[in-house]
Order: structure tokens, then sequence, then C-alpha cells
């Protein structure tokens, strides 16, 4: 599992990210900076906790609650600690009809849990999400910024044992 | 072979760099809007070609424009919708991984027309990927003057944005959109005032789709009356469908509006026809918001006359015998799918997205899903059909924005045509739950 952030500040990198990214609206509309500092915020730490989400709120001068309400309603953001590799894998209906029920449940005895479930090692969890607009490339998991498709069985073995490494 | 406005390039190798785009004829769009039109004109233009909306709504794009206001001193917005979430369709994911610059360039010549200095793409967030080869193509045509201060020596600013979102299908919807970009929620506003008038910022908005938007640099170059003579009556143009299912050959195919189904289904330069050794059982034919239809209704409308890829073809017969284009998400079901099963699959994805805002969509969406998953798993009772009916109507057309709408139709459509599966899982519901099953009753395949 990734640790909660002992300090939470970005890294020195990220903090230019920050700003450039706070820069690109409008003078008083900085607020719209939230969901793409969430992403960086989830980019350094693998999750969003709420030290992180206070950070990021005196950042942009707004109230906690704020950034909470927004964090909680995206689906993208991790709450809670998760696996080094979040596989989030699409269940929505066109996956379904190549084959991604199969696919599914090899994934799940493969690593030996179940949706929103860590494996023991810490390495991975399972998300499952919606349509990931990939439908004719399907079944489709996503880890990260990387789209994997066209999946079957052997193709999810060959994933897990290379992210395994 | 059929005309392409938006994919002729698209296979050519390094087409995602400026250099290669640049060679095929891109940017000269901006060139001749910037420099030899007006902005009133290049709106002339959009009007001309009845290029009508491409994320799903089909409004047209020129009159859209025509409302924004314009109010002295307050800034405009052109917002590109890059929420791409409607289940069955990749198009605008395919588009802007590969070519790039074809949005960027469209974005030019749109904010251009619009009078925005600052214009925003917003993708959804899962295509992180697809955000860092956009923000690399801004880079290469700011490199190159088409985009910052004073582009070409115009006088004309431009600066480009582009946001991610955090994983909501709701944002697809523009007021929620809106919402999203300024930091918050995505709950949809109640309209009026509409983003024409009130959007992002509270300022005059447009927001329009990715490939809506990404036709405009053929527009200009070849004129909205040259645009307006392809296709098929108020079907202008071409349009990108994104194929899934039980085909042999799933992807994003760029067609002249009015082709027939039954070509786009069998040829091979499209579909390919359903997979070997099966048949048609049933079609979803812009997305899954849109009413399914069996297979006796797919080729043919029910007067008996060729079906056609147009707004207006598959729509014929309103929702008792037809469906709608939508987004042209065409997602293909042969005789082993079950539409029960299916429905419920959807109707999951509907509950899980409803912004829970309108209390008809939050717990009507949540009530459907319960009821479908009973049927689907042989615990319901002859009750639950008309049940279900009587929910979708409770929902459609009683909440803020369409996703209510959107929920509902897929449970009315696959009722209102394959009302006999329901009950088979009903009153069948050993044979319904084994794996794999699937009704084949004496329903009409093809």
């Amino acid at each position: 599992m990734t640790d909660t952030p002992n300090t939470v500040a970005f890294s020195s990198e990220r903090l230019e990210k920050a700003q450039e990214i706070i820069a690109r609206y409008p003078e008083g509309r900085q607020k719209s900076a939230l969901l793409p500092l969430l992403h960086l915020v989830q980019e350094q730490w693998g999750w969003v906790s709420s030290e992180a989400m206070d950070y990021v709120a005196e950042m942009l001068d707004i109230k906690p609650v704020e950034v909470y309400e927004v964090a909680s309603f995206y689906t993208m953001y991790h709450l809670e600690p998760v696996g080094k590799h979040v596989i989030e894998y699409c269940r929505t209906g066109p996956c379904c009809l190549m084959g991604g029920e199969e696919v599914y449940a090899h994934l799940r005895q493969k690593l030996g849990i179940n949706p929103g479930e860590t494996t023991a090692d810490g390495k991975f969890t399972i998300k499952e999400v919606e349509c990931l607009a990939a439908c004719g490339w399907g079944p489709v998991f996503q880890v990260r910024e990387k789209y994997y498709m066209n999946l079957t069985n052997e193709k999810v073995d060959e994933i897990i044992d290379e992210l395994s490494k | 072979m059929a005309r392409k406005i938006l994919t002729e390039h698209i296979h050519v190798p390094g087409i995602e760099t400026f250099d290669v785009y640049r060679k095929q004829g891109g940017y000269t769009a901006v060139e001749k809007a910037i420099k030899s039109m007006s902005p009133e004109e290049v709106v002339e233009e959009a009007k001309k070609s009845g290029v009508r909306g491409r994320g799903g709504a089909g409004f047209p794009m020129g009159m859209k424009w025509g409302f924004l206001a314009k109010p002295e001193g307050v800034p405009r917005y052109l917002v590109c919708n890059a929420d791409e979430s409607e289940p069955g369709t990749f198009k605008d994911h395919y588009l802007m991984k590969t070519i790039p610059h074809l949005l960027i360039e469209g974005m030019i010549v749109s904010s251009f027309a619009l009078g925005a200095n600052k214009s925003f793409i917003y993708v959804r967030g899962e295509l992180m990927y697809v955000i860092r080869i956009l923000e690399k193509a801004i880079e290469e045509a700011k490199a190159k003057g088409f985009l910052g201060k004073n582009i070409l020596g115009s006088g004309y600013d431009l600066e480009l944005v582009v946001q991610p979102g955090g994983g909501a299908y709701i944002c697809g919807e523009e007021t929620a959109l809106l919402e999203s970009l300024e930091g918050k929620r995505g709950n949809p506003r109640n309209k009026p005032p509409f983003p024409a008038v009130k959007g992002l910022y509270q300022c005059p908005t447009v927001v329009n789709n990715v490939e809506s938007i990404s036709n405009m640099p053929w527009i200009v170059n070849n004129g909205g009356e040259a645009y307006a003579q392809i296709g098929i009556g108020r079907s202008t143009g071409t349009k990108l469908i994104s194929a899934s299912g039980h085909i042999q050959r799933p992807g994003v195919y760029e067609i002249e509006l009015g082709l027939s189904v039954e070509e786009f289904m069998n040829s091979d330069e499209y579909c390919g026809g359903i997979r070997k050794g099966h048949h048609l059982k049933a079609l979803v034919a812009g997305g899954s918001s849109v009413p399914i239809l069996p297979a006796n209704l797919i080729m043919k409308t029910a007067n008996g006359e060729d079906r056609l890829m147009s707004y207006e073809s598959l729509s014929d017969g309103g929702f008792a015998s037809g469906t709608m284009l939508g987004s042209g998400g065409f997602i293909v079901f042969d005789e082993t799918a079950c539409i029960v099963k299916n429905t419920w699959n959807f109707s999951q994805f509907y509950h899980h997205e409803s912004c829970g805002q309108c209390s008809p969509c939050r717990e009507g969406t949540g009530w459907m899903e319960k009821v479908l998953h009973r049927i689907e798993h042989g615990h319901g009772s002859m009750h639950d059909v008309d049940l279900l009916v009587d929910i979708t109507k409770k929902i459609e057309g009683n909440t803020i924005c369409p996703l209510g709408d959107a929920a509902s139709w897929p449970v009315a459509s696959a009722i209102r045509h394959f009302r006999d599966e329901f009950v088979w899982h009903i009153t069948h519901p050993s044979e319904a739950t084994a794996p794999g099953a699937a009704y084949r009753g004496d329903m009409a395949l093809v």
C-alpha cells in the first residue's frame, strides 16, 4: 500500500506544474484548477488523503469542504489507500459483449481478490469502472494512464506478470 | 469509396505531428479564416453547412453559434466537449489520439468565429494519455504561430487549455461540464439561462462536441454549401460511427450520412457482418441511451423502406418502431445476447452515473436496477414488467437534464420490443439463470 503522506507537499516538479495549471484560468477563477490538482495529488501519493485535500484547499484559497465534495463526486479519485497498481476494469455492456465477463472472472481469480480489494502484497487493487470509451477494442482495463485493450485471459496473465516485476 | 472529411489523412504515418499534418494541408483553414474572412463569415459557413451536433443531440451547430450573446466588454468562451462517456461511443477518443491537430485547427477557426480568446477542451480524465497528446499538439501549433498572441500577425490572440475531468458521465451534459470546469461537482444547471447567455464563469459560452468542431477546417476550406451537398436531406456531411459488439470488424468508421444500415452492417469496408455462424438479434444504433431495436426493424423501417444511417431515417416511426442516431455508438447483438441482462447492465450504468440532484432520476435509476436485477436472477414477478414501464414514465421528462430520459429509454424500448424475453425470465427462472442463457423464443432473427 502507498503510505499516507507524512508531510503533505508537492515535489518541486509538481509544485511548478501546479502553479502553471493555476495560472491557466482568468483572474479570480483559480478554483477551476481543482480537478487537475487532485489528479496531481493522486499522481504523487497514489490516492487522495484528507490532508492532501486540505493542502489543495489552501493552495487555491477555498474551503476544505469545497475540495471534499468534489473529490467524493468524481469516481477517479481514490479516497482510501490503494495498491501499487489499480486495475480499473470496464464492466459496461459493450465490453461484456466482447467477452469482458469471462476475462474479468479470470482476472479476479488470478489475483484472488474482488473489486474494491487489494492483494495481500499491496501490489494490485481491482476497481470496477463504467465505460472507458474503448468499446470496439474491448474487453478493456486501465492502469494509471495506460489502456490495455482487446484483453484475453492469456493477455491478462502477461500483463499481471509484467506489472508484478 | 465514400468521401472522408475527418479521416482522409488519418493513416498517414506521423499525422499526429504538426509537420506531417501541415504537409497534408493542415492549418490552411486557419490561414484562410484569419487572413481573408470575418468571424461573421465563418459563422455563416457553419450555418450553411447544416452540420449538427455530433455529441448526440443533433442540434444545428451554426444555429447554436448564432445564439451566442455578445455584450460589450464581456469575454466569450468556446468549450469543446471531449467527455465522451456514452457506452458504445469511442470515436472522439480515436480522433483525438490519432489526429490531434484536426481538433486544434477546428478550435482555432471556431474560436475566431465566436470571438473567444481563451478556449477549453474538456477531456474525460481517464484519457490522460490523450490529454498529453493534445497538449503536445498545442505546443507545436503555438511554436509555429498558429496559437498564442497575434496569430499569423492578425492581432487575434487565442489560448487553448486542455482540462481533465474526474470520471463522471454526467459531465458530458453541457451545463454539468461547465460546473466541472469551474471546479465543482458535475450537477447540471437549470435552464434558462442557456450557456449562450450565461455559461462558463457566467459569461456567454458555446459548448460543442469534438467531432462537430473537427468538421470546421473542411467547412472553412471548401465552404458550407459544399459540405451540405454531402449526406442526405437535413443529415448533412459525414458521421463517425463507433461500431462494437458481435460484428466481424469493430472499430470507428466515417460514413456519409444516408448510407444504408444494411451496407454499414454487412460491407467489408465497415462492420463486415455479424460474427460467423451467428444471426442479428438487436441493435443499439446511437449509444446506450437510444431505444434498442429488434432485428426486423433494423434494416427496414416499419413501412418497409430501407433504413438509412441518418438522423431522420433512424428515428422513422418514432419510439414505437424507430430509434435515434445519437452519438453514433453502434452496438450489435447476436442471438447469444440476453436482452434482460444487457438492460440490467445499462441500468447499473445510469444508476451509477446519476448525479443525484433530481429525485426521479436518483431514486428511479436505482429502483429500475433493483427490479431488473431480480428479473435477471430469476426472482421477478409478472407485475415487475409493468412496474418498470411505469418507473420509466415517471422519470422521463421530469429531470433537469436528459440523463433521466437516457436511463429510461433503454428500459422502455427493451420491454416494448422484447417483452416475451422478460416474461420468459419470470416464468422460466431456472432456464433463464443457467450460464450463458439467452431467450430463443419465436422472435425474428436476420
